[in-house]
Formats: C-alpha cells, structure tokens, sequence
C-alpha cells in the first residue's frame, strides 16, 4: 500500500496543466518506476500526485512537418526500441533504452519520465544529449521549447515551469540524417542494472567514407548531469577515421568529463573506462555510418 | 484370488488391471525425474504463502531500525507516532522482557556447554548494528505503521564501532558484548603432526598468502515475514520459515513460556538458503501479539530489512601457510581462520569451526597447525547460509592450491589429483569415509566435457586485449550435523481408503523439491504404484506433524531416508499382518508392489491397497484405520564431493570477465529426482558466479551503515550474467543410506567461485585473492600488474 495523499488523474494535456496549478504541491507520475519506488521509500510519503498516464495523446513517435522525430513523453522504452522510426532513423536510442531495469520496466517506465527525473544515469540521457534532442514543454500559455542540455539544471532537477508538463523530445531532422551511433552502457551486471557510466557516439561521414564530418559523444554519470564532450568531438571533425584517431579522441575525452569517486565506482576507474567506452562506441559508429577504422 | 471376500469388492476389475501391471512393471520409484508434487499449484499460483493465510483485519507490526552503527538507546519519543490514526500501539526496547536468547537454528542440545548462545532481546537498548531493532509500531494499516515509524524520536548515546574482525580483536576495539571482551566469541583449533618442526626441512618452498570472502545475503525470492495470534490461552505463529519445530523452543524461550505453549505453522515457503533456519522475527511477532491482547499481528519483512536486519553469510578471512615439497607433496600447513559473526551469535562459531575442519580432509598432509576465531562486529549478524563457510573456504583452499602449483612450476589438475583426499581416506570425527575414487571420476568427467587439456593449452596463447582461461576447483562435504549436533527424523504415514497414502515428516520443502523426493520414497519403500499415490503434507504444524529438525545442512533427503524406510516398514508390516486375516497367506509369502498385495512366489495379485484397506476400516468386527509412526536417530553423516569447471573470457581493458562455460560435476550417490537434483544445482553454480563476481554487503566506513542493502545496488547475478550451467552427476551408491543417497543441497554453491578465480589467472596470470572479483578489482589489481596504464594518472 502506497502513502499518497491524493491521485489525481488528468485527462487531458489541458486536464494536467489545470491540476498542476491546482496542486503545485503535487508530483508529476507517469508509469511510476520512480516515483512510486521513492514513495515506498518514505522520501515522497504523504505526498499528492497528479497522473499523466492515461493521456493517450502524448504517445508515440513520428514525423512532424520539418521531419523532425517526435517521440510523445509518455512512449515506453520498449514501445520507442520497437518503433519503425526510430529504427531507421535512431536505432541507437532504441537500444540504449532497451537497455533500462528489465522487461516489466521498458514496458512501464516512460522516455519522459526518463529524462524528468534529471539523473545523470538515465539510459536516454546520453544518446538524447549526443543527438541534440529538444524538449518540448507544454504550459498555461502554450509551448516552449528548450535544447535538452539547458533542460538539465543539476543533478535531479530540471527545467519545468509549475504550470507545464512535458510533452514531448524531438530530435531534429538535421541530427539523425545520414548519422548513426552507437552507445555503451557499462554496468556491473547484464540485466536489472543502473549504469556505471553510459557513452554515446554518433558520426555523419563524407560521401566517400573517409571522413566524419560530425562526430559527436555525449556521456552519462560522468557529471552530475549527462555532458557532451566537445574537446574530443574537436579532434573527431573532419579527420579521417583511424584508429590513431580513436586513441587521441578518447583520451581527449578525460579533459571533459568530471567523474566523481563514490562508493559505487572510483573517479580513476570511470576515468579508465570511459576512454576505453569512447574508442570503442566511435569505432562501431564509424562500422555502422559505413567506414572503417583504418 | 481368495473367493471367501469379506466384503464385496467394488472394484474387482480394476483389480485385474492392476495384477497385469504388476506383473510387468518392477521398476523403481526413485532414480525418476517426476514432476514435481507441487509444481502445477506453484506454476499456476494456487500454492499459499504465509501472506495469503494472514487473517482479515490482523494489524501490522513495522520495526524502527537503528540508524547508528553502535551506541545505547537513552530514550524513544513515541508521542508523535501514538497520535497517529491507525497506530494501536508503540512498543520500544525498554518494554521488552529482560531475557536473552539465541536464535540458530540448531537442535536443542541437553548439555548446557553445547547449547547457542543467548545474546539478544526482542528490542534493543544495546544498538550493536546499524539496522538492530529498537522499537515497533502496532497500527490498523501498513500506512499509519511506517507513519508511525518514521515518527519515532529516538535518542543514543553513540559509541565507537569496528565492521573488521581483525580490527575487532585488537586491543582497544569496542566491546559489543560484555560477557565477551576482546570480541572472540569462540577460538578452536586443530593440530596434526608437528607443524612447527616440520617447516625446517630444507628445500621447502613457501606459499603464504591471505584469502577474504565478503558479507553477502541469501536473496531467497520470498522476504521473511509472519503473523502471530492467540488461540486458547496458547500462541499460534505462521511463518515463512525452514525450521518449525526448533523455532516453537526459541519463541517460547524469548518469551519465557513453556515450548508447548507455542504452536508454530509452516506453509510453503519462498526459498530461505539459510536466512529462514534462524528465529529471525517471530518471537518479536508472538510477543507483540501478547501485548495486544492475542490479536492478529503480521511481520513483513522488506527487502531492504532482508538484507540487513535478518542474517547475512559470514565474511572470512583466512591466512594459509603453505609448505611444498618439489615432488609436488605438501609438507606442512597452517590456516587461520577469522570469522565476521557480526553482532549477534546466531549460528556463532559453527561456521568457521566447519571452514577450518574442511582444510585437514580436502587436502590431507601429516602436519597442521589450525586456529579458527569468530569475532563479534558491527555488522548484522551473520548466520546460516548455503554451504555453511564451505564457500568461503573452498575460495581460500582452493585459490591456495592453485598457488602452490604455481609456485612449484606444476600442473594444477595433476597437484591436485596428487594430494587431494584420497580414496579409502577416513574421518574419525565423523566416521565419514572416501569409499570410491571419486575426486578423479568427477574431474575426469568435468574434464571431459570442457574439453580442459586441449582449451588450457590453447588460451595460453592468447595476449591481446581480450584473454581467454579455464580453471578448476573441487570441494568435500558433510551432509548433515552428526556428530556435532543431534540428528533425527520422524514421520507418519496413514493409508487412505483408495490405497493411497498420506505422509507427514518434519524435513521441510522450501522450494527444494523435498516433498517430491519423499513421494518418490514413499512410493518406493511402501511398495505404491506411483509417487502420486503418496500425499505430503507439506505444511508443518508444531502441534501435529511428527517432530523433525527442519531444512538446513543437505540433510533433508539423507536423513529422511532412513525415517521413510523405517515407517514404510511399519506400515508394511501392518498392511500384511491384516492381509494375512483376509488372504489366509502368510506375511512371510507377500508382498506390495505397484499397489497391491502380492504373493512373492508367483507374483499372483492378492488384493489392492484400495480393497484392503477399506475392509481395515470399515469391517464391522475388526476396523482399523492403519496408520504407521516412527522416529530414527541417525548417527551416520556421508561425504559429499564435486567439482567446477570454468571457463572465462577476460576484456583487459574494460575490467570485464565473462563466464563462458561452466560445469559442476557431484557425486551424491544415488539420484532420488534426477531433474531435480540438476535444478538443485543450477541454482547453487548461479549462486557461486554471484559470490565469485559480483555480490558483496557494502558499509559506510564512516558511520557503519549498509550501502546497498537492496536489489539495484547488490549486485546478484541475474541469468544475463550466466553461460549455460551444466550439471552432472557420478552416481556412486552411498553405502549408510537406505536409499543409497547423500547430500546436494548445498555442494552445488561450493566450487564455482574459486574455479572462476582460478580461470582468471590463467587467462591473465592474476591471482586475485578476494571475492567478489567485480570490475572495480580488476582495475586495481590490473593496474598493480601493469596490464593496464592510464597516461593521464
């Protein structure tokens, strides 16, 4: 039995933004794979909640009219690992969130919720950070939208306004055309776990392969909120894709990240796998675009 | 046939039947791999769980835990909890009754010196653990109760805390219990030959080393939990727990009342690896039951108490001393044992004192020198769990060998087979005896199917980033508890109206598949058509079923069996003496088989079961309702041994190892279940890739509190993390069971972590001498050997 005061479940975008200037004390729950942990947990006992799952019309993923992706807040993960868009158009998301917790969990836990939560371990976080995703807000005075890294403020906290909710990430045309990545999560088991240190690298190559015109990695958990990385994304661009190259990008990468010691892993061990992460994710990106790493 | 019936038989046709199948069918009932007797109930969730037996409006009881790691309680502020709607009642360390008590799981002992030891109170004022119980609140809901927890005020005087045995034996360490300063609970020791005069033999090489396995927890599926109420001036607990019989003594000693007076119920249960052979929290629930007048009360553990406030396994140290003869023969050894007990006694020094006990017999050598200490920390309490500090000591001894034939250039599949127990090896402790040359058909069996020879030689080869290696490691091991603790069995078997019949022990199914092991016995020693035909009652009631021990060591098969034939003798002789008053035949010239009476001669069909035994019962000038009872003291303990195989792939620069294959070899004598015992062993060979790699209770240095005592952050292995797990079996009959039958409960958990270790050293010439060998090890320990160097540190 959970200890919530009250459950108020919005019917509508429209519904959910009235109950939240109703309710400003209230908690925003979508599938409830967070929320409802912390309320067992005693840190959100006692508190009013304001329920967005059964508004049908912030699910799913498609094109809009520029072609950019458009994944409703509310799409699972397990929903967004078997969508035909995101398949050919950003099938590293697809398997980086089929990568979350376990089936029950991909088949509750939300891509909106995923990146409210403003945790630096989130599956979709590094992959969204790396294609530039936008998030949309919907408030009392319509849409605002916002890059996703001005979307993360600090660790658990992001930008939404009391009276908005989340409505949907989009992905802009220019990110995923031509592009294809790749992530790594590294955790210490294969299933049911948090990651230790995510990393995200897609690349766009010239028309002859031998070139990445744009490469760009994002990481997870190494900071307090996911980061790209733009020192080695510097020595990516417009050189030719070597493993020379591979080596001076990752170790780049140690000037960009700011990995903590806790005790669920040491800053000198995210240090050393997050090198070997982005060596290996840039390597099976530059695969996947076509190339070779020479 | 008898044509001079008593009675007109309502079945004569099926009697027919019967008389052809008999004839044919004279195969056995064990050695089958049946179904399991609860397995459509369990797979279709019919099976009740103590949480489905709770009776409508019982209140709940949720315990304050402590938040300091060491200290006294000054006082507990309950106002603001009482005020709460719902809350019944808040009961705190300084209501309970001021008597101690024990809580292992063990037999009672009649001799005061063997008795546990008493060294906890239902609450605490004492706090020895970050997570000790000091107080309770008793409400109408689940809600208002963990309100009424959070609610609580308490106030400590805070003392200083070691988690550390080592550190805990030390001079100035804090003292968790007055009667033990120094915090040694216990100090054995063991010598053989003359250890200190045989190390001056020349040309001796040394292999001195120190081992460490972690805390870890059982992560059985189904949390404890319990409910307890009054019925009739006396107190009825249900509970999800592995020992019934010995839990009714430990309730009625914490609450001073007569152990009659207590009647414990034991419905199915979620799996207890160890955790639920302890008294965990029915004597807290039976005594808040008293307190509220004999309602209904109901104790539910979490998974976050699970892991920290019930019993974790025993953290050990060991420090080995090996001498070694070039020949590849062991000159001397020395083992020093240190046991984590954590705060409270629980199953105490049985632990380590079994870990030190293995080192003599698994490799026997003329001199030893042995000391085993189970030291008293502020961890929670450690006590029984799957293998009993044989993991733990398989890690250490195991690890070591490899070592020493390292040290001396030698292969360590032929160092083994050179000094481990060999056959005919006797133990005059335990009257066990090594009746075949088993170590080397298991090994040679596991050898074969990894194909062991032809891989070693060819990951030898391997250098680059990614490293593949095999390894080995075997194990020894006791079957029950005699002659350390008694050992007994009871059980009654009733014969139904349709032949069948019903069967009580007090060895329980925890999720092992002991009741259909004991159908199959039945079955067998009564002489029924068919495991079917025996109905266990799997649920243990104190007040009626035949006393047992319950389920712990690898026991319940074992022991059972000699119970099971002793009683289905019983029975037999019943059945026949009054088919004797039917059929004119002499007892001496029947028999049962498949069911019916027959005569031994020609095997002719006298009459069913079914038709006896309705006549027994309903026959107006001679009823009887045949029923059989009966208890055996077992005063015999079998060995028990195995092996695992591993084979890993190491990923150098991201810290990784890969299981990639994995057999256990066990020879347990005679197969009762054989889909049954390879489940047994699944599990077991998944716990130890979890104990090897991945699964360790984590504390906060600085204040003593458990990190991750939860799912997400213990890192339990998950069947992602598994290759295919191979088992198989050396089936050499064990001559002092009835069924020819010995332990496999626990062997399975016992030789997959150092056959692991071991694999990883001969990938990468590692040796890493701690478990559990998680990334963040191998990045230390790689980086100490220099196969990974970061530029940027």
């Amino acid at each position: 039995m959970y200890d919530m005061k009250a459950l108020y479940e919005a019917e509508s975008v429209e519904d959910a933004i009235r109950l939240r200037v109703e309710h400003p004390e209230a908690q925003i729950i979508a599938g409830g794979s967070d929320v409802l942990v912390q309320m067992r947990e005693g840190k959100r006992a006692g508190k009013e909640l304001i329920s967005i799952y059964m508004i049908d019309a912030l699910r799913g993923v498609s094109l809009d009219e520029e072609e950019n992706l458009r994944i409703g807040s509310l799409t699972s993960f397990s929903h967004i690992t078997r969508d035909p868009l995101i398949r050919k158009y950003c099938n590293v998301l697809g398997e980086a969130v089929d990568q979350v917790g376990s089936p029950q969990i991909r088949n509750i836990g939300t891509i909106g919720g995923n990146t409210c939560n403003g945790v630096t371990s989130a599956d979709s976080a590094s992959t969204l950070h790396a294609y530039e995703a936008i998030i949309e807000l919907t408030g009392k005075n319509g849409i605002r939208r916002l890059p996703i890294r001005d979307f993360y403020i600090r660790a658990g906290q992001v930008d939404i306004a009391p009276d908005e909710i989340q409505t949907a990430i989009l992905i802009p045309k220019d990110s995923y055309e031509n592009t294809w990545g790749h992530y790594i999560k590294y955790g210490l088991r294969n299933a049911m776990e948090i990651a230790t240190l995510g990393c995200s690298v897609n690349v766009r190559l010239s028309a002859d392969k031998k070139t990445i015109e744009r490469c760009r990695i994002a990481y997870g958990v190494a900071g307090p909120v996911p980061m790209r990385c733009p020192s080695a994304e510097e020595t990516a661009n417009g050189a030719a894709p070597t493993k020379e190259l591979a080596e001076r990008f990752s170790s780049a990468v140690i000037d960009d990240i700011t990995p903590r010691d806790s005790w669920r892993a040491s800053k000198a061990f995210r240090q050393h796998i997050a090198v070997e992460m982005a060596k290996r994710a840039l390597s099976r990106a530059v695969e996947l675009a076509g190339g070779e790493m020479k | 046939m008898s044509k001079e019936r008593t009675y007109q038989d309502p079945s004569f046709r099926d009697i027919q039947e019967d008389r052809e199948k008999s004839e044919g069918d004279r195969d056995r009932r064990v050695g089958k791999s049946e179904v399991r007797v609860d397995g459509f109930d369990k797979a279709s969730g019919r099976t009740k769980y103590y949480e489905d037996l709770v009776p409508p409006g019982a209140l709940y009881v949720r315990i304050k835990h402590a938040e300091i790691a060491h200290g006294m309680v000054r006082s507990v502020d309950t106002g603001e909890a009482q005020a709460i709607p719902g809350v019944v009642k808040v009961l705190t360390c300084f209501d309970v009754p001021d008597i101690p008590f024990p809580t292992a799981g063990h037999p009672w002992s009649m001799d005061p010196g063997h008795q546990d030891v008493a060294d906890r109170h239902l609450l605490n004022r004492h706090v020895r653990y970050y997570g000790d119980d000091v107080a309770v609140v008793i409400a109408e809901d689940e809600v208002s109760a963990n309100q009424g927890v959070r609610a609580l005020k308490v106030e400590y005087e805070e003392l200083p805390f070691v988690l550390d045995a080592v550190e805990a034996m030390k001079d100035g360490a804090p003292t968790l219990h007055e009667e033990y300063p120094g915090n040694v609970l216990k100090h054995t020791e063991l010598r053989k030959g003359d250890y200190q005069n045989a190390i001056k033999e020349p040309g001796l090489v040394c292999v001195d080393k120190v081992y460490e396995t972690p805390t870890v927890q059982h992560c059985h599926i189904e949390n404890h939990g319990c409910f307890a109420h009054e019925e009739n001036g006396r107190i009825v607990v249900v509970s999800s727990t592995q020992i019934p019989h010995i839990i009714r003594r430990v309730v009625g000693q914490a609450l001073g009342r007569p152990w009659a007076d207590i009647e414990i119920i034991k419905p199915y249960i979620g799996g207890g690896f160890g955790n639920k052979q302890d008294a965990l929290y029915e004597p807290l629930c039976a005594w808040c039951s008293v307190m509220v007048g004999g309602r209904a009360v109901r104790i539910d553990c979490s998974r976050e108490e699970t892991f920290v406030s019930n019993r974790v396994r025993h953290a050990i140290r060991f420090h080995i001393v090996s001498w070694l003869r070039k020949d590849g023969t062991i000159a001397a050894r020395k083992v020093e044992v240190f046991s984590n007990q954590g705060a409270y006694a629980s199953h105490g020094h049985s632990i380590a004192a079994k870990a030190m006990g293995s080192f003599p017999q698994h490799y026997p050598c003329e001199n030893m020198e042995c000391d085993s200490y189970t030291v008293y920390t502020n961890r929670p309490a450690a006590g029984a769990m799957r293998g009993y500090g044989m993991p733990q000591a398989s890690f250490a001894d195991e690890s070591n060998i490899e070592d020493c034939a390292l040290a001396l250039g030698m292969d360590s599949y032929e160092f083994r087979k050179k000094n481990i127990m060999p056959r005919g090896f006797h133990d005059g402790f335990s009257g066990n005896t090594n009746y075949y040359d088993t170590f080397r058909q298991c090994m040679e069996k596991g050898a074969a199917y990894i194909d062991f020879e032809r891989k070693k030689k060819e990951y030898a080869e391997d250098s680059g980033d990614i490293r593949r290696g095999i390894g080995v490691a075997t194990f020894w091991y006791n079957t029950g508890v005699y002659p350390i603790s008694l050992e007994t069995s009871s059980n009654r078997m009733a014969l139904n109206l349709d032949g069948t019949v019903t069967f009580q022990c007090g060895e329980t199914e925890i999720g092992q598949g002991a009741d259909t092991a004991y159908a199959q016995m039945v079955a067998e020693a009564v002489g029924l058509r068919s495991y079917r035909d025996v109905h266990v009652k799997s649920c243990q009631d104190t007040d009626i079923t035949p006393t047992g021990l319950g389920a712990y060591a690898s026991r319940q098969t074992y022991m059972a069996g000699f119970s099971i034939r002793q009683t289905a003798d019983l029975l037999r002789d019943k059945i026949l003496a009054y088919a004797n008053e039917l059929t004119r035949q002499s007892v001496a010239c029947m028999d049962i088989a498949c069911g019916n009476i027959i005569r031994r001669e020609d095997r002719q069909v006298l009459m069913s079961l079914k038709e006896l035994a309705m006549t027994a019962q309903y026959n107006p000038v001679h009823s009887e309702h045949i029923t059989a009872e009966s208890t055996y003291t077992i005063r015999n303990n079998a060995y028990s041994f195995g092996c695992t195989f591993a084979e890993v792939e190491v990923d150098i620069p991201m810290c990784r190892v890969t299981v990639r294959n994995m057999i256990n070899v066990h020879d347990c004598g005679r197969l009762i279940n054989p889909a049954l015992a390879a489940a047994q062993v699944h599990g077991g060979m998944s716990m130890a890739i979890g104990f090897g790699l991945s699964e360790q209770l984590i504390f906060d240095p600085k204040t003593g509190r458990p990190l991750n005592g939860n799912l997400l952050d213990y890192k339990l292995s998950t069947t992602m993390d598994h290759p295919h797990l191979e088992a198989q079996f050396i089936e050499n009959p064990e001559p002092t069971s009835p069924f020819g039958t010995k332990a496999l409960g626990e062997p399975p958990a016992c030789s997959g972590a150092p056959a692991i270790r071991n694999a990883i050293l001969n990938a990468t010439g590692v040796a890493i001498d701690h478990t559990p060998i998680n990334p963040h090890v191998l990045f230390a320990e790689f980086s100490k050997a220099g196969l990974i160097k970061d530029a940027w540190t």
